[in-house]
């Protein structure tokens, strides 16, 4: 890693990469990459079974090949001399008969090991993908997108790559080796002991090539996984890209990460280079050696020449592969090193775990809100307490305001209610349960949290808006945009409802995302409601028209509005001020705003910014 | 040109021939032709080399073992044993010649991609869905990597062989040589058929994982949501289903290739069978001597592998050709806002005149026009205010000064030159913007506020300075920045999380006007620049904000009053036009819209509270 690399990428506290793999390390790695392997082929032990059959019946039919066409040269020759034509021609027959069936048994081999394959691929990516959504925000903001699409990507093509052409590969290969061991042993032992000699040069081969081209894989899969965080981050933030010139410094920067990546590969491809090179040296002595100790032998009448042809045929076939298997092993390593990644992100707790005996929640929801001596700081970070011991208590369906300076600790207030994370100490209650003992599902259709950045996912304005609900009829869906105001617009898009809203709704203003993210919320129409600077981009007549809606949609539903504009504040009946993360002052807003003090001075500035 | 990104699913769209879509490979190649030539001559000679072992073998049986005459053994195995060492050695050159060129191939090739990518407008980004970019710069150029460093020599060298063997069987006799031919007849027919059947497949498996690339994406993007929602399962769902489709995909691929090797194996093992049975009857007939039957055969055994695996090769090179495909499908769209031919400079010092006459604009694609004529002046040093309700196309007016689309009428002036005249650098230098939704990277605070220094590259002609951590602070400073980034644990140098996910909204909206104000550029244009902001924090934006935009031309998207209230004067864009200009108080008294759209102060609320 060049200096100016590490120099852009900044320091960050948790060290995320372990790409600096000590040795201990890389064995709990290797642990865990095989216990997520023995994990997922378990459930196909059967198929994997006949496929190992397949391939047992397969090798055998093709070892039988050689041995024929010794017999063919041996006997059927001789007897052919004769007059006799039978011997041969049961042989040949034999022969073809042969290539019948391994050529079917192989058919058959791969497509039920593709099979197999795809399977456990599409487990893997349910797996990673489906965990990933339960890994807390906490993960995600310090483990980035990009190395998580790395991992759904770029490493399962590597596992793609082994299940395609390395398994059958490398299963062959070892199936090869043990029967041609055998028959050799049967066919004369005095060679086949010059050929098992060689064995073990190649086991010493195999060791070294491994633990070589180990350490260059991880090194791939490290900085693949940092080239793509840069590419998708550079492709989401193209306009500011564009508009600060960053063109150049992104290329270098693509360049060095191009450069890291690259040489880790051919590092990789220079160790195969080598490993296939005295592979295939270590085959063509023992050849040698077999045909001197073999040609002495048959002139000295101990062995027969069909013998030896056979032997030099099965040799060839045995080191042939071997070479193209190179590419096999190296699939292999390739994967083996994305598997260790991959398992690391399985492993990872999901931080706001789920609860094993889930509490269900009083029915129907009322929405009253506790913070019972709550305390947080990030995990990450556990020295910095960003909210102090607190408790507060938020009665159903009150709408409670939080007002204060940027980072007073509002959002993360939101946050533990909306149990985005747990807090460190204390509970949060909703109807007097430990939100840690609801279930998902359930903490999800009662409380709903909209933060200002509206994502648009891929789709249709009404795909994203039915985000909130998504059994929600299309009527529904109209209704929902209608009630915070976004019908208008939505309805003068080309399609309508339909329009696609094109790469994270870069079709719409940022106002008018934040209308259908709003209109999810009403969709939802969860108990309670969060809102976290969901209306800081609209202009101030929609803004009054989505307060309106929520006013009514939401009467009687519990809210915590965190917004900066104070008109919106003062449609709440309590006003919490926070600062440095305690409440310091609470009150309806008339209260505050008799009283004097914090939440007074914020609204008389607020009012001569008006004018 | 057509931004139109290729949709799902199109298997027939284009049969481009295999051989066709390769060639256009040929640039990258060139370069490294002499090691990838060096490295296929290495794998014919060792192939070769190897053929030879056979024949030596057949000296071997045929003479000294035939005969019982040991003398002459010892040095026909030291042959053997020679061939076998130079073929390894070639080997091992082979790979060697190949491990450095094909991976400069692959990040050349994708460092042309993401430049292009970054020239193409903002237009192509909104109509392509990023997965599908993701995945044409990284699993199908390894696609291509793989192919130029082993399948694609492999193709060639095992058909050369191939032939070879075939004309070592002609030359060994006659016969044995045309069973062989014989076969190779039905066997191209049958591989053929094969193939285009598979790289239809194989286009279309590239594509739904660019598809699934796009899923995973988006839920790694929009986390806040899904989780927010609860839908992280009907996400799942989503992406299960795309990633069903790509297993089906697959399967077919997979029945493909073991159909294709069925053939490829059953075919050779026939054609041995019947030149055993001809070579046993010739030998009987005394046509051939035993040795050149046993040669013979081993010749075909040998051959046996390249033959069967000419079916994976061909399956890597339909691969490799989709993803060629796909590749200059990307880099075959022209940009559209380029420089011009002969760009004209700008003023300097850059007054900052900002004119634009009737302008018009729609989304490409799209027949509605956002902008239906607007004309604007804005004096140099002025900051113009823009408001209009939300979805008026504010945002899209503010894209149009730096050229992240152009006007599809009328035109953009500054300093009296049309935008489209001026260097893009030059043009994008003397623009700054802060962009509503603060874009941040995974990189340090440094990094994200200097986005654009030239750092490494000492300077581009346009901006030779190279920022100071000072000039950061500055620009920090101005954006109210300094405290926020001055307590976080390494200072500017920490990394922020992507996005900035760790910050307040209003703390990464600093970071994104810090980043425009760095420089102090002539001209800035804000996007709601304060809309994340507490009313403490905006007053202390405000303030420095002032000083700032004293002597700047700046046009500020606002939506309230007291962003307003920086400006010198109003511009109220509605239905495509601007149909006010003045200032704040004067288009209070005058206008209702304006009143209606900025004013706070409802009466409803007042009443509310009395």
């Amino acid at each position: 890693m060049t200096a100016a690399e590490t120099d852009w990428r900044g320091i960050s506290g948790d060290d995320e990469e372990a790409d600096v793999v000590s040795t201990s390390a890389g064995l709990k790695l290797q642990q865990r990459a095989r216990a997520l392997v023995a994990d997922l082929v378990r459930p196909h032990r059967r198929p994997v079974f006949w496929a190992i059959v397949l391939l047992v019946a397969e090798n055998a039919i093709m070892l039988a090949g050689p041995l024929l066409v010794a017999t063919a040269i041996d006997t059927g020759v001789p007897a052919a001399l004769r007059g006799d034509l039978g011997p041969l021609a049961w042989t040949i027959g034999g022969y073809a008969a042969t290539g019948i069936g391994t050529a079917v048994l192989r058919a058959a081999f791969l497509a039920l090991s593709g099979r197999i394959g795809q399977d456990l691929l599409l487990e893997v990516r349910r797996r990673i993908f489906a965990h990933g959504q339960r890994l807390s925000l906490d993960f995600h903001e310090s483990y980035t997108s990009g190395r998580l699409i790395s991992r759904l990507t770029s490493d399962l093509d590597s596992l793609n790559d082994l299940l395609e052409k390395g398994l059958d590969g490398l299963l062959g290969a070892v199936l090869s080796l043990v029967g041609i061991s055998v028959l050799l042993i049967w066919l004369d032992p005095v060679m086949a002991a010059i050929v098992l000699l060689g064995f073990v040069p190649l086991v010493f081969l195999t060791r070294w090539f491994q633990r070589r081209s180990r350490a260059s894989y991880r090194l791939t899969r490290t900085t693949v996984a940092r080239l793509i965080v840069h590419f998708v981050e550079s492709m989401n933030g193209i306009r500011a890209v564009a508009a600060f010139r960053r063109e150049r410094r992104n290329e270098q920067i693509m360049d060095d990460l191009s450069v890291a990546y690259r040489d880790a590969n051919a590092d990789a491809f220079v160790t195969v280079a080598w490993y296939v090179g005295w592979l295939r040296a270590v085959g063509n002595v023992t050849l040698a050696v077999v045909l001197l100790v073999g040609g002495l032998r048959v002139v000295g009448g101990d062995l027969e020449l069909g013998a030896l042809t056979a032997f030099l045929l099965y040799l060839r076939r045995f080191y042939d592969p071997l070479d193209d298997l190179a590419q096999f092993f190296n699939a292999y390593q390739s994967a083996a090193a994305a598997l260790e990644k991959i398992a690391s992100v399985l492993d990872t707790p999901a931080g706001v775990p789920e609860p094993t005996a889930p509490v269900d929640l009083p029915s129907p929801v009322r929405g009253r809100l506790d913070f019972d001596e709550v305390r947080f700081a990030y995990a990450r970070a556990a020295s910095r307490e960003i909210l102090p011991r607190f408790s507060l208590h938020v009665p159903a369906g009150q709408t409670v305001a939080l007002v204060g300076a940027t980072g007073a600790g509002k959002s993360t207030l939101a946050k533990l209610a909306a149990r985005f994370y747990d807090p460190t100490e204390g509970a949060v209650r909703l109807d007097g349960v430990d939100l840690r003992d609801v279930a998902d599902a359930d903490l999800r259709s009662t409380l709903v949290m909209i933060t200002q950045e509206a994502f648009l996912f891929s789709g249709s304005v009404a795909d994203n808006v039915a985000m909130g609900r998504p059994s929600a009829s299309r009527e529904e869906v109209i209704a929902a945009a209608t009630a915070v105001g976004a019908r208008g617009f939505v309805e003068a898009l080309p399609d309508g409802f339909d329009t696609d809203v094109r790469k994270r709704g870069g079709r719409l203003s940022a106002g008018q995302r934040q209308l259908v993210s709003l209109a999810r919320v009403v969709l939802a129409d969860p108990a309670v409601v969060l809102l976290d600077e969901a209306t800081s981009s609209l202009d101030v007549p929609s803004e009054r028209a989505v307060q309106a809606a929520l006013e009514t949609v939401l009467a009687g539903r519990t809210a915590l509005i965190i917004a900066h504009r104070l008109s919106t504040v003062l449609i709440a009946d309590r006003v919490l001020v926070m600062s440095d993360g305690a409440v310091v002052q609470d009150g309806s807003p008339d209260e505050l705003l008799a009283g004097g003090g914090e939440f007074a001075d914020l609204h008389a500035a607020w009012r001569a910014s008006l004018a | 040109m057509s931004t139109e990104p290729p949709s799902g699913s199109r298997p027939d769209a284009k049969a481009t021939a295999t051989i066709a879509a390769l060639r256009r490979l040929g640039p990258y190649i060139a370069p490294h032709r002499v090691p990838l030539v060096g490295s296929g001559v290495a794998a014919l000679v060792a192939t070769l080399s190897g053929l030879a072992v056979p024949l030596w073998t057949r000296s071997i049986v045929d003479g000294p073992i035939a005969h019982g005459d040991l003398a002459g053994l010892p040095w026909l195995v030291l042959g053997v044993l020679a061939f076998g060492l130079v073929e390894a050695g070639l080997i091992f050159l082979r790979r060697l010649l190949v491990a450095r060129p094909s991976n400069r191939i692959e990040a050349a090739m994708r460092a042309d991609l993401f430049a292009h990518l970054q020239r193409l407008p903002v237009a192509f980004h909104d109509r392509w869905a990023s997965g599908q970019l993701l995945s044409r710069a990284t699993s199908d150029l390894t696609t291509i990597r793989w192919f130029v460093a082993f399948s694609g020599i492999f193709l060639v060298v095992n058909g050369v062989t191939l032939l070879v063997g075939i004309g070592v069987l002609v030359w060994l006799s006659p016969w044995l040589g045309l069973v062989v031919a014989v076969t190779a007849v039905p066997l191209t027919v049958l591989t053929l058929t094969l193939e285009r059947r598979y790289s239809r497949e194989a286009r279309r498996a590239q594509d739904q994982a660019g598809d699934m690339a796009t899923i995973v994406e988006e839920s790694a993007l929009g986390i806040r949501v899904l989780k927010s929602l609860g839908r992280g399962r009907t996400l799942t769902t989503r992406f299960m289903a795309e990633a069903r489709a790509l297993r089906g995909t697959e399967l077919l691929k997979v029945q493909l290739l073991a159909v294709l090797w069925a053939v490829l194996i059953l075919l050779p093992e026939i054609a041995i069978a019947v030149i055993l049975g001809v070579g046993a009857y010739g030998v009987a007939q005394g046509m051939l001597t035993l040795g050149t039957l046993v040669a013979a055969v081993s010749v075909l055994t040998y051959l046996y592998w390249p033959i069967a695996s000419i079916g994976y090769l061909l399956a890597e090179a339909s691969n490799a050709a989709a993803a060629t495909t796909r590749y200059w499908e990307v880099l075959d769209v022209e940009p559209t806002i380029v420089d011009p031919a002969s760009p004209q400079a700008l003023a300097t010092p850059v007054r900052g005149e900002l004119v634009l006459r009737d302008v018009h604009f729609a989304y490409p694609g799209s027949d509605r026009e956002i902008l239906r004529g607007v004309d604007l002046t804005i004096r140099p040093g002025e900051t113009m205010a823009l408001v209009g309700a939300t979805g008026s196309g504010k945002t899209t007016l503010t894209a149009l000064i730096p050229r992240l689309y152009d006007v599809t009428g009328g035109a953009v002036l500054l300093d009296g030159v049309d935008v489209r005249d001026v260097g893009l650098v030059d043009l994008r230098t003397a623009v700054a913007t802060a962009f509503e939704d603060p874009v941040l990277i995974s990189a340090s605070v440094r990094e994200n506020v200097a986005l654009g220094v030239p750092q490494a590259t000492g300077g581009s002609p346009a901006g030779p300075r190279i920022y100071t951590d000072e000039d950061v602070w500055g620009a920090l400073r101005i954006a109210s920045a300094d405290g926020f980034v001055a307590a976080l644990p390494w200072g500017l140098d920490t990394r922020i999380g992507e996005q900035g996910m760790s910050l307040s909204g209003g703390q990464r909206q600093r970071l994104a006007l810090a980043r425009a104000v760095l420089g102090r550029p002539p001209v800035l244009v804000l996007d709601d620049p304060l809309s994340a902001l507490d009313v403490h924090t905006e007053a202390e934006v405000e303030g420095a904000l002032r000083r700032v935009l004293g002597g700047v031309t700046a046009l500020v998207v606002a939506h309230r009053p007291s962003t307003v209230q920086l400006a010198d004067r109003v511009a109220m864009l509605q239905d495509g036009r601007i149909t006010a200009v003045g200032d704040h108080s004067e288009l209070l008294a005058t206008d209702p819209a304006y009143r209606a759209l900025v004013s706070s102060l409802d009466d409803e609320r007042e009443e509310v509270r009395s």
